[in-house]
């Protein structure tokens, strides 16, 4: 998935001198996940800038940058720093355009890594991608194979709107097919990864590594495991969830934030509010324990979801 | 205030109902019209509707049980009322429980379940009380496999895989061996009702042929330019004209009680129609006054109802006079008995091409028989004559009708 997430920046920037990137060791480091490596050689300081240690400037010189018509990727290490850059990226990337009775556009992409499984930490370890979905004005993007990320990440530079990226921490080594030829996919469509008759599994990111291992041993005992990559937390597409739903009438939604007003909350009030006659079991949640995330290994693995979680809410609803 | 659901009377000569089903339990919220229960009667499966709107407080008798009519069933009310004593309902609960007891004594076929608690909520999934509520599936016959004991999709379909399929009722096939059937309730109604008026009504019959031209020309004209569903059928122009001529024929329109003769102030016909093992009259209430596209919207509407089994006690109640049609099933004619405690019937052959003759001329057209049987204790054969004669002035001038 780095090599995906690469891909789509170099060609954005050999595409459009507007894109630049901007961030704290993306330069002449190359990048905390060494996703822009070789870019400073190639597109130079002016479009490749490393910046202090203060998530506030990035984002906001980011935004000033995209008001006077430039299209900045600026880079978070992690989304545990963007709490540090919250003002900027409530109160002015997702508003502006609003507030300004449209006169601004704002066409910004942050990028950010989420998810714990590294030993990080607590602080460095969160996935708290429902927080930033929570706010209108903000799309937020969260791709699970590394097609979807090249293609999205492609989307989200030319789309005129302030876009959270949020790249999984733990999937940068994660392969798959990307198409030779070039391909945008549009943000705000969800995918059925895998078809299947028995249970709807609704996941996203990382969830969709675990959710896909779920169902290929579901289907060793003969359940078959219909499994809907969200891919964009917002706007929120449900079609083929509901769609899916209708016909295996179970649910289970796989996230690995926490559970407590988390995606599978919204996701699954959805399911009830426009598929009520549909419900032939209540809808399971998979989550992260309601814990801060422990530091200690064997801890960690067992506070975060994982395949056997969904394996056994499948089971409970069957 | 709080007020008291009653089971009602649907008929004449209904004495009790059987509650085969509560539709909502105690404690939800009801709107006056809802439908709360659904009761069994000698004629059919009717829905009971809550006369009252408010919180269903209590609900006085079991699933299952014969309730005499009258009897108190369930009281409507506040949700914070005290209802204990400012009801007599309370006292009255020996004599209901009397009779849930006789019920409970009685093996109710094909359901060996007990009646459940009606204190125990119902577990069911939104998706399988929809295939219920589609398939008529009763939930409270249906074990519940999922966790808790709810009831999930794949126990209603195992229901009603359990359930034979019904064999047509048009044509049952014969079986190679003697076999006994038993008698529905309806079917059992029926043969008490009509050996009751064929033994006791001495019926007399009156045939005429009407001319159908005049009438089926309007009849395509009018469907040719108004929707499916308001489409007239050749039966509504029938009640029409019966009904208007009934109103100078008061002793036709009336019922023999003791040693008087009621003769009804409203008009209001019967229409047979054929259901599951058996028939049903559903009433065309003030037929005499109504519209024609009302007659037809409203015979459609309760007729549909009726085939479904969702009949409403109005339907089926205080018919005056009754039509019987079997035109639809290609009879030159036939004659019927009469529905009592009704003095007169109305049996309606198929219209035909046949030769008219007038003044020594032969043309083609179509014609109808009718024959009307009627009461002689109630009605002599002049005056039923004489209505047949009248009736013959509205078919074959059908302007009158609309």
């Amino acid at each position: 998935m780095r090599e995906a997430i690469s891909q789509a920046l170099w060609e954005e920037m050999e595409r459009d001198p507007k894109v630049f990137i901007i961030g704290e060791e993306v330069g002449v480091w190359g990048g905390t996940y060494a996703v822009t490596k070789g870019f400073y050689d190639h597109f130079g300081p002016e479009r490749v800038r490393d910046t202090p240690i203060a998530e506030a400037v990035i984002v906001g010189s980011a935004i000033g940058a995209a008001l006077t018509g430039l299209r900045p990727v600026a880079e978070l290490m992690t989304i545990n720093f963007a709490f540090v850059a919250m003002e900027h990226i409530v109160n002015e990337a997702a508003k502006l355009h609003y507030m300004f009775g449209g006169q601004f556009t704002l066409p910004l992409v942050i990028r950010a890594v989420s998810g714990g499984g590294r030993q990080l930490g607590a602080t460095h370890s969160q996935t708290p991608d429902a927080i930033f979905a929570h706010f209108p004005g903000l799309k937020v993007v969260s791709p699970g194979t590394p097609a979807d990320a090249k293609g999205l990440l492609k989307a989200a530079i030319r789309s005129n709107d302030p876009v959270l990226f949020i790249e999984h921490a733990t999937m940068y080594q994660a392969r798959g097919e990307v198409p030779e030829e070039e391909e945008v996919i549009p943000i705000g469509k969800s995918k059925i990864q895998r078809p299947g008759r028995d249970v709807t599994i609704v996941t996203y990111a990382k969830g969709l590594e675990i959710s896909m291992k779920a169902a290929e041993d579901l289907a060793k005992e003969g359940v078959e495991a219909e499994v809907v990559d969200l891919r964009t937390l917002r706007p929120l597409d449900l079609e083929a969830v509901l769609e899916s739903f209708k016909k295996t009438n179970r649910a289970v939604i796989v996230e690995e934030g926490w559970k407590s007003f988390g995606v599978g909350a919204e996701v699954s009030a959805r399911i009830y509010e426009q598929a009520f006659d549909y419900v032939d079991a209540p809808i399971q949640r998979v989550a992260q324990k309601e814990v801060p995330l422990p530091y200690n290994r064997t801890l960690e693995q067992s506070a975060l979801p994982q395949a056997a979680d969904v394996i056994a809410a499948v089971k409970e609803m069957l | 205030m709080a007020e008291t659901i009653s089971m009602p009377k649907l008929g004449f000569d209904m004495a009790e109902g059987t509650l085969v089903r509560w539709v909502r339990n105690e404690g939800e919220q009801i709107n006056k019209g809802e439908v709360l229960a659904e009761i069994e009667t000698d004629k059919a499966t009717v829905e009971v509707a809550s006369s009252a709107s408010g919180v269903i407080r209590k609900l006085l008798v079991d699933q299952g049980a014969v309730v005499p009519v009258g009897t108190p069933i369930a009281i409507v009310g506040a949700a914070d009322e005290v209802i204990n004593d400012q009801l007599p309902v309370i006292s009255e609960q020996s004599s209901v429980n009397s009779v849930q007891k006789a019920a409970s004594g009685e093996s109710r076929e094909g359901r060996g379940a007990a009646p459940i608690q009606q204190t125990a909520v119902l577990k069911a999934s939104p998706l399988a009380k929809k295939i219920a509520r589609e398939n008529r599936v009763d939930l409270s016959q249906v074990k519940g496999s999922s966790p808790g004991g709810r009831i999930v999709r794949r126990d209603i379909e195992a229901a009603l895989a359990a359930i034979p399929t019904p064999q047509p009722s048009v044509h049952p096939a014969i079986q190679p061996s003697d076999q006994f059937v038993t008698m529905s309730k309806l079917r059992a109604a029926i043969g008490r009702r009509m050996a009751e008026a064929k033994q006791q009504a001495p019926h007399f019959y009156v045939t005429h042929e009407y001319r159908m031209d005049a009438l089926i020309e309007l009849r395509k004209q009018y469907n040719a330019i108004v929707p499916e569903d308001q489409k007239l059928s050749v039966n509504d122009f029938i009640v029409k004209a019966a009904a208007l001529t009934l109103r100078q024929f008061p002793n036709l329109n009336a019922s023999l009680k003791g040693d008087k003769v009621l003769q009804h102030g409203q008009v209001n016909v019967g229409v047979a129609v054929s259901v599951e093992g058996g028939l049903l009259t559903v009433v065309c209430k003030d037929a005499d006054q109504k519209p024609l596209r009302q007659i037809a919207a409203e015979v459609k509407a309760m007729a549909a109802r009726a085939r479904q089994g969702k009949v409403r006690p109005d339907d089926i109640e205080g018919s005056t006079f009754s039509v019987s049609n079997l035109g639809m099933y290609d009879v030159d004619e036939f004659i019927a008995i009469i529905n009592p405690p009704e003095s007169a019937i109305l049996a309606v052959g198929t219209a035909r091409e046949t030769v008219m003759v007038h003044d020594g001329a032969m043309w083609p057209g179509k014609a109808i028989t009718l024959t009307l049987s009627a009461d002689h204790r109630v009605v002599d054969g002049l005056p039923a004559a004489r209505f047949m004669a009248r009736l013959k002035e509205l078919l074959e001038s059908p302007a009158g009708l609309v």
